[in-house]
């Protein structure tokens, strides 16, 4: 689904990723894990289509980027740390709006669906200023799944949630990622993404230094994994 | 650390002389004009150096063009150099344009249509200059100076025009016009060459000096490449 | 795999998106009115300044009034502009925008148009006033056009330059330097071709500041359409 050859990125003089290698099959839940300031967030916004690649290949559903970032745009979802929403419109009216951008054909329908799939029905005449964080997120979420993309990206979605959001958005994530959808999110949360994803990637220094299917690993062990892939 | 090119070194010297001689055919060979005095000596390096200002800022635009195309950094180092340049010239075409004004016009300033011209796109340079300081990563900085380049080069001449419109009182000396316009003189065939050959002479001075600004630049971009791989 | 979709159809999205960012800027601007409130109160206050900095008299009125408007126009736009941008860029939502599956001249569009709307509200209702407090009549067709084009013209630029100005460490301080030396020609034409409308001018005498700011307004749009991809694309 996902295909990414000796990508390199620079920002000026400075390179981000560095010949990175990258594959991700269909159905696939991947937990990219890294210290701050790897390239996590730099390499998913080049999945996104958000930034361009200095070098290298990136394929998503076979289609090339960034020459063919229209048709992959349409497959994605995405939700950042940030919440992507707007402040002085109901839950509803900003549903309402990406349904728009991607010209979906029976919005009113869809849009009841994904508030009732991310918990907020009751709530879809108020405007996203009077949400909780935790409510903003699954907002977020309900925002990226509208167009059912095939391809998820999500960017750190527990910074800044309590406990309690934390889990109410675990359970929009199992529910999101149990749609055979293939799935790259970043975290450096490991006890959280631990019983999500089926495979583990760290991403260090611009590069992936290990990966490993969960089906090979304890959950006691991804820690000790984590460790030694990032120190070596 | 590259050694200087030395068809540089060449240019230099001929630069100096060139210089030199375009100094002496002003006081010496020029014969003073009637109406004005020696004052009217200025207008020789007058014209040429805001004609190295206009060149300055249409190669600066040019280039970003250019650089939005390539994306290399050459390009952006060459109109930072190119701007740089026309800054300088034509704010000693603007104090030169004062000093004739004086006698002239009977005041340091005027809103006249050149001068104002020259005035606004120093502040736009300032401009341009800030857009810069407030931009971290390189990439984007050069990208946006590029932008407002050659949106600055296409907004001047349509500013021109409009205060041409309004009213000037700018001698036209070369290429017709009013000849009687208050403070215009018409050439003798000694002043066409010192002022052609003042013309020449400056745009050579306009290449040496681009091309030492370039290697500025591309020393500086090393050094930082330096500091990087030390901070790696 | 989908098929990319016909050119027809990708000039309708593209419309449909513009349309989607209009009516979700004017949705939200409703219900808070913190941009346009901003812009009036500021306009008028602009306005008072200039009757004290000025001492209005009637003479002084005739051939003044048009500078004051655009002066007043100018200034409380750049508030709209930073306002507008701000919102997309503060919360993530341009990186919603630009992944949405539409052309990036529909997100140009749609900023544009919206402030072109806001700018055109707080104009309607500065004029009035204005006219009231000083006995003049503003209610020319001409003049009304050139507010138009000038207002198009302004906004066409500084909302491609708010793009860029937001992504800057200075931000709101820094849309004015960048934007004023380059929208010039509008401000210079508009002032004169108000003018001339107001003192009852000979047509002959306002046809070329109105054609100018009809160039600079085609001039631009296509610049602006053609450069915006760089200005929000990384």
């Amino acid at each position: 689904m996902i295909v990414v050859r000796s990508l390199v990125k620079r920002f000026g003089l400075k390179a981000v990723l560095r010949g990175l290698d990258f594959s991700v099959e269909p159905g696939e839940f991947v937990a990219l894990l890294g210290p701050n300031g790897a390239g996590k967030t730099t390499f998913l916004r080049i999945l996104a289509s958000l930034t361009r690649p200095s070098l290298g290949e990136v394929k998503i559903a076979g289609y090339q980027l960034p020459q063919q970032a229209a048709e992959v745009r349409r497959l994605l979802g995405v939700v950042s740390h940030l919440p992507l929403l707007y402040n002085d419109l109901t839950a509803e009216e900003n549903l309402r709006f990406y349904a728009r951008m991607y010209s979906l054909p029976d919005e009113t329908q869809r849009i009841g669906e994904v508030l009732e799939l991310v918990g907020l029905a009751e709530r879809r005449r108020d405007l996203v200023r009077t949400f909780s964080r935790g409510m903003q997120q699954r907002l977020a979420i309900g925002r990226a799944v509208l167009h059912d993309p095939e391809v998820m990206l999500f960017d750190e979605p527990h910074t800044g949630l309590d406990q309690d959001a934390c889990e109410m958005l675990d359970t929009v994530l199992r529910e999101v990622a149990a749609r055979q959808r293939t799935v790259v999110m970043t975290s450096h949360d490991l006890a959280r993404v631990g019983d999500l994803a089926s495979r583990f990637d760290v991403l260090s220094r611009g590069q992936i230094v290990a990966s490993i299917q969960r089906s090979q690993i304890d959950p006691d062990q991804i820690l000790a994994f984590y460790r030694r892939a990032v120190e070596k | 650390m590259t050694p200087k090119p030395r068809l540089l070194a060449v240019l230099d010297t001929v630069c100096i002389v060139l210089f030199l001689i375009a100094v002496g055919l002003v006081f010496f060979y020029a014969p003073l004009e009637r109406s004005m005095g020696q004052v009217q000596r200025v207008f020789y390096f007058h014209v040429a150096t805001a004609w190295v200002g206009m060149l300055g800022f249409m190669v600066a635009a040019g280039v970003g063009v250019v650089y939005l195309r390539t994306n290399h950094s050459l390009w952006d180092i060459v109109g930072l150099a190119a701007i740089e340049i026309s800054l300088v010239f034509f704010f000693v075409a603007i104090v030169t344009g004062s000093i004739w004004a004086r006698p002239a016009w009977n005041t340091w300033w005027t809103w006249d249509t050149r001068l104002t011209t020259a005035a606004i796109v120093e502040l736009i340079y300032a401009a341009y200059w800030m857009l810069r300081q407030g931009i971290e990563d390189a990439e984007k900085r050069a990208r946006f100076g590029a932008v407002y380049a050659i949106l600055a080069c296409i907004s001047v001449p349509i500013t021109f025009a409009s205060i041409r419109l309004l009213r000037t009182i700018h001698p036209v000396v070369v290429g017709g016009g009013d000849p009687n316009a208050e403070g215009g003189f018409s050439m003798t065939p000694a002043m066409r060459v010192t002022f052609f050959y003042s013309l020449i002479v400056f745009s050579i001075l306009f290449v040496d000096m681009l091309w030492h600004r370039i290697r500025l630049g591309q020393l500086a971009e090393k050094v930082e490449q330096l500091k990087l791989k030390l901070s790696a | 795999m989908k098929t990319s979709p016909p050119p027809i159809n990708l000039l309708r999205r593209t419309f449909q998106a513009t349309v989607a960012i209009i009516w979700k800027d004017l949705a939200a601007e409703m219900r808070s009115r913190e941009m346009l409130s901003a812009m009036l109160v500021f306009s008028l206050l602009v306005i008072l300044i200039f009757n004290f900095a000025l001492e209005l008299d009637i003479k002084a009125r005739q051939t003044v009034t048009s500078g004051i408007l655009w002066a007043t126009f100018a200034f409380a736009g750049t508030l709209g502009l930073n306002r507008s941008m701000a919102i997309e860029k503060d919360r993530g939502c341009m990186d919603g925008l630009l992944l949405a599956p539409v052309d990036r001249s529909a997100i140009y569009f749609g900023k544009a148009i919206g402030n072109l709307v806001f700018m055109l509200v707080v104009e309607a209702i500065v004029l009035p006033v204005y006219s009231v407090l000083y006995n003049i009549n503003l209610f020319h067709p001409g003049l009304l056009a050139v507010i138009l084009l000038g207002s198009l013209g302004y906004v066409v630029v500084g909302t491609l330059l708010s793009a860029m100005a937001v992504q800057t460490r200075t931000r709101d301080v820094l849309l004015p330097i960048l934007l004023f030396p380059v929208v010039l020609p509008v401000l210079i034409s508009a002032v004169k071709a108000s003018q001339g409308f107001l003192l009852a001018a000979e047509w002959t005498e306002i046809a070329p500041w109105f054609n100018l700011l009809l160039v600079y307004d085609v001039i631009f749009t296509a610049a602006a359409f053609m450069i915006f991809d760089y200005v929000v694309e990384e």
